[in-house]
């Protein structure tokens, strides 16, 4: 095959189709990974929100009192509650998929899939109880 | 069990359709016809016209790969008795273009293939071998899953990445260079990071994962991509603190 012959790219009695725009709602794989891809902005909110409580710890108590109370209004406690659901569903996921990119070797023995795995959900149990202590433990 | 089931097979005649369309067949249905046997019993039995490829029947060539009930199948392994009562639709691989009714036309994936240089890289390919190169079990192992790949373009059919754009490489491409990055013998893989650290090459990949899902060979490209973007990552994060430092693409 020689690739300075560029002709056959546009053959005019070749079949082509492009894909439908909805392509990600043929198969649940597909949305799957079009859900993960989304749970990004559930992310970001996170980051979003992280700040402002760090801004209004920063301005004093009434304004974190404020802040606290924003957030008991049932709207955001429900964005916050579906922004919850996509932060499970994005770390499981993405923790199912961490050995597929990571192969480790411990001398000559690779380490099986299942240990990375449960390596992963090991340090987020032990960070998410690190700071659940910190949040309701610590300052009492 | 039925004693037939009905094949519903796209057709596209390049000279007279401008789309393909459907015609249904009723083919033996015994236990161990596969997909492939329906179609060679239509092509000897009920019509000569019908343009399909295959060659092995035992899931080595690669040539029988089709969308069946929309899933990238290798016919030759796709049991009929699978999908009893039936119908079962046979299309042509999507994501490439269509020759004529189940042909589809692999030209770039070809192109693709080759840029990627899969094959042993030596240093030394001039000098005359003296001895064989030697591996151990465990670096046989290193790249022996990649290895088994047999270009069936499954993988392809099954990437939305590649269907939405075209200039990505692609699964097998990358795996199949990936296969050759880890063989202790290669020493090629500085060469090939040029081609594969490009966006249309790994940072192209979205990890879907139906690449995996749908090999028949279990070759796990999505696997070999996710690697490699480790790979080029943490080389690029090293020739960005040592840029005097030799690269070593590995």
């Amino acid at each position: 095959m020689n690739a300075s012959k560029p002709f056959t790219e546009f053959h005019p009695r070749w079949f082509r189709q492009r894909p439908s725009t909805y392509w990600w709602l043929w198969k649940w794989a597909y949305l799957r990974f079009v859900l993960r891809e989304l749970s990004s902005l559930a992310v970001a909110w996170c980051v979003v929100l992280t700040l402002l409580q760090a801004r209004a710890l920063a301005a004093g108590a009434a304004p974190y009192a404020d802040l606290q109370d924003w957030l008991r209004t049932p709207w955001v406690a429900l964005l916050n509650a579906v922004c919850l659901s996509f932060l499970m569903f994005h770390s499981i996921t993405w923790f199912q998929l961490a050995p597929r990119a990571m192969v480790v070797r411990l001398g000559g023995w690779r380490v099986p899939d299942a240990l990375i795995i449960a390596g992963n959900f090991a340090a987020w149990f032990a960070a998410s109880a690190a700071v659940a202590w910190l949040a309701l433990g610590a300052g009492r | 069990m039925p004693e037939t089931i009905q094949l519903q097979v796209a057709r596209y005649s390049p000279e007279r359709d401008t789309a393909p369309s459907f015609q249904s067949f009723e083919v033996p249905c015994p236990n161990d016809w596969t997909v492939l046997d329906g179609l060679n019993h239509i092509k000897d039995k009920l019509d000569g016209s019908l343009a399909y490829r295959w060659s092995c029947r035992m899931g080595i060539c690669g040539s029988c790969g089709m969308m069946v009930n929309g899933e990238p199948k290798l016919t030759c392994g796709t049991f009929l008795s699978a999908y009893v009562p039936g119908p079962v639709r046979v299309e042509p691989l999507v994501n490439f273009p269509v020759v004529r009714d189940l042909v589809v036309e692999v030209s770039d994936f070809m192109r693709k293939l080759r840029s990627v240089k899969p094959w042993l890289i030596r240093d030394d390919a001039d000098a005359a071998a003296t001895e064989e190169y030697r591996q151990t079990p465990a670096q046989l192992d290193a790249y022996r899953q990649y290895s088994m790949c047999i270009n069936c373009l499954l993988c392809y059919a099954a990437c939305p990445v590649y269907g939405l754009d075209p200039l990505f490489a692609g699964p097998a491409a990358i795996a199949l260079a990936q296969r050759y990055n880890l063989d202790s013998r290669d020493q090629g893989a500085a060469q090939r990071m040029t081609v594969l650290s490009s966006h249309e090459a790994i940072w192209g990949c979205t990890f879907v994962g139906e690449c995996t899902e749908v090999c028949p060979k279990h070759v796990d490209p999505a696997g070999a991509i996710q690697r490699y973007k480790l790979a080029a990552a943490s080389e690029w994060f090293k020739h960005f603190l040592m840029p005097w430092g030799k690269s070593e693409g590995k």
